[in-house]
């Protein structure tokens, strides 16, 4: 059965719905990216779809004893409380050691075990927020903006080893982000976002559907469009 | 043994330092500063009703800090100031209650012990309740640690994880009603947020962990409560404001004077 089935989903957020009519199914070991303006509801998406948040309308399921490996776009970490960057891989549920010091190893910080996390660099503390989420062999990962504070390569090496996990573990990979080239290369399937469903499928479907032209244009230009049309798209002629 | 006053006094302080610790850690890890004073202020009104209703004071004061911190915990996140509105709770509970005390015709009430403790009229009765409700404290927050500490990083960290935020947030709303209840006895209603913020927070520059951050906090409680209590002795003055200046001492020692002279790497 699916991992994670969203029918009829609305999302609010201050009263106000910041995402409407959402049908979406996860299946186990696809690789699904979402696109979409600022404030579109990316983010809003993910918290409905680990239960964050309650959806205003329709349901969210997810497969029984589901496991998530759950990457968020912000952690700030209260200056009072003490965490070391072992301790936080500790948390919710503790590991082994060996398992630890391996996941450690792999995201390049096996150094800095004992380091507070408030004193990881931006790259540092992404990859080790990723490398708890992989500690419990999750079924399915979600990233929300994970290569954020990451430098060209260091993303391309983040997504290398988003490839490597989903081989190595069959789980789904759900990801929001702004690397449009990349995640379009690397995807299965993409959904293109904008206070709704715009338009979803394969990435050269999606890259061709007008919807998707109407937000980000077309061609080499449309990393660049995506600032640029946040305010000035409207839906007329949506098909649903 | 229990028949010395002093003793009795001592074994207060200490059941109530070491509930306070970890909870306090909580307290200052989540700023809650404001709602632990809004639920202490509380017990005042909680004092109150229970002489006018010629009840045990440790049921009203329970009573009533519940009431409160569910209230404010429910309301709490939904996009009020909520510092304000914290702010505002806490002073006019403490106003509400005193007002409330002072309507009391009748009874004869020793409002400075509500206000600041009396720790040295601590009964082998209130003794039982202090550690019994401590340790309850003690054993439900090491209950749920884990699932405290992920929620508190993040709620929808925690939630990714199949816990439900809201929910520990519940439990420590019901252990701080249960501190208040136990420790307005020791230190008073106004004091009683001094007491778990301040160790706390004197613990902090000395933890690598948030274990060893609740383990040093219920140390220096510890001392505090006990030195408080011999100062107090010695030089006649109130006992639980005696024991807050020496937790004050602690926390200007650790975070002022260690940072001063200790490099750190």
């Amino acid at each position: 059965m699916s991992l994670i089935t969203a029918s009829n989903m609305s999302l609010s957020h201050g009263g106000k719905i910041v995402l409407r009519d959402v049908d979406l199914t996860i299946e186990q070991g696809e690789i699904v990216t979402i696109v979409g303006p600022n404030g579109s509801g990316k983010s809003t998406l993910l918290r409905g779809l680990i239960g964050a948040l309650r959806p205003s309308t329709g349901l969210v399921t997810q497969k029984k004893d589901l496991k998530i490996g759950y990457v968020p776009q912000k952690l700030e970490i209260n200056a009072a409380l003490p965490l070391t960057v072992r301790r936080f891989l500790d948390l919710p549920n503790r590991v082994t050691q060996a398992d630890a010091i391996a996941a450690l190893q792999t995201a390049g910080v096996a150094d800095h075990a004992d380091a507070q996390m408030a004193n990881l660099s931006g790259g540092q503390f992404q990859r080790v927020l990723l490398a708890r989420a992989l500690l419990i062999k999750p079924d399915v990962l979600i990233l929300d903006e994970a290569t954020q504070g990451l430098d060209q390569p260091g993303s391309a090496a983040f997504y290398r080893q988003i490839e490597a996990v989903r081989q190595d573990l069959n789980c789904a990979v759900i990801m929001v982000s702004h690397d449009l080239h990349v995640v379009m290369a690397a995807s299965d399937r993409v959904l293109c976002l904008n206070g709704h469903i715009c338009c979803q499928g394969a990435p050269d479907i999606v890259a061709s559907a007008p919807e998707y032209r109407a937000l980000f244009g077309s061609g080499t230009q449309g990393a660049l469009a995506l600032y640029r049309h946040e305010h000035t798209h409207d839906h007329h002629d949506h098909s649903h | 043994m229990l028949d010395d006053f002093l003793v009795r006094a001592a074994l207060a302080g200490l059941g109530v330092a070491l509930a306070t610790a970890p909870l306090g850690c909580f307290v200052v890890w989540r700023r809650m500063a404001y709602f632990g004073d809004a639920t202490a202020h509380a017990a005042l009104l909680g004092v109150a009703l229970a002489l006018a209703l010629d009840g045990p004071v440790i049921v009203g004061v329970l009573a009533v800090a519940l009431l409160i911190a569910l209230a404010v915990s429910t309301f709490s996140g939904r996009g009020l100031a909520e510092d304000t509105l914290l702010g505002v709770l806490a002073h006019s509970m403490l106003a509400i209650g005193l007002l409330s005390v002072s309507l009391l015709s009748g009874v004869r009430v020793d409002l400075m012990a509500y206000l600041v403790g009396d720790i040295l009229a601590v009964s082998k009765q209130d003794l039982a309740l202090i550690w019994g409700g401590g340790l309850a404290v003690v054993a439900l927050i090491a209950w749920r640690w884990q699932a405290l500490l992920t929620s508190t990083l993040s709620p929808d960290l925690a939630q990714a994880s199949g816990i439900n935020a809201r929910r520990e947030q519940l439990v420590l709303t019901i252990a701080l009603a249960i501190v208040v209840a136990v420790a307005i006895k020791v230190v008073g209603a106004l004091l009683i947020s001094a007491l778990l913020i301040i160790p706390a927070a004197a613990a902090r520059p000395l933890a690598k962990t948030p274990e060893a951050m609740a383990v040093i906090a219920a140390l220096i409680g510890s001392v505090a409560a006990l030195g408080g209590l011999g100062v107090s002795f010695e030089m006649d003055t109130q006992t639980g404001p005696t024991i807050i200046t020496i937790a004050a001492a602690a926390f200007f020692a650790t975070n002022v004077v260690l940072r001063l002279f200790v490099r750190k790497t």
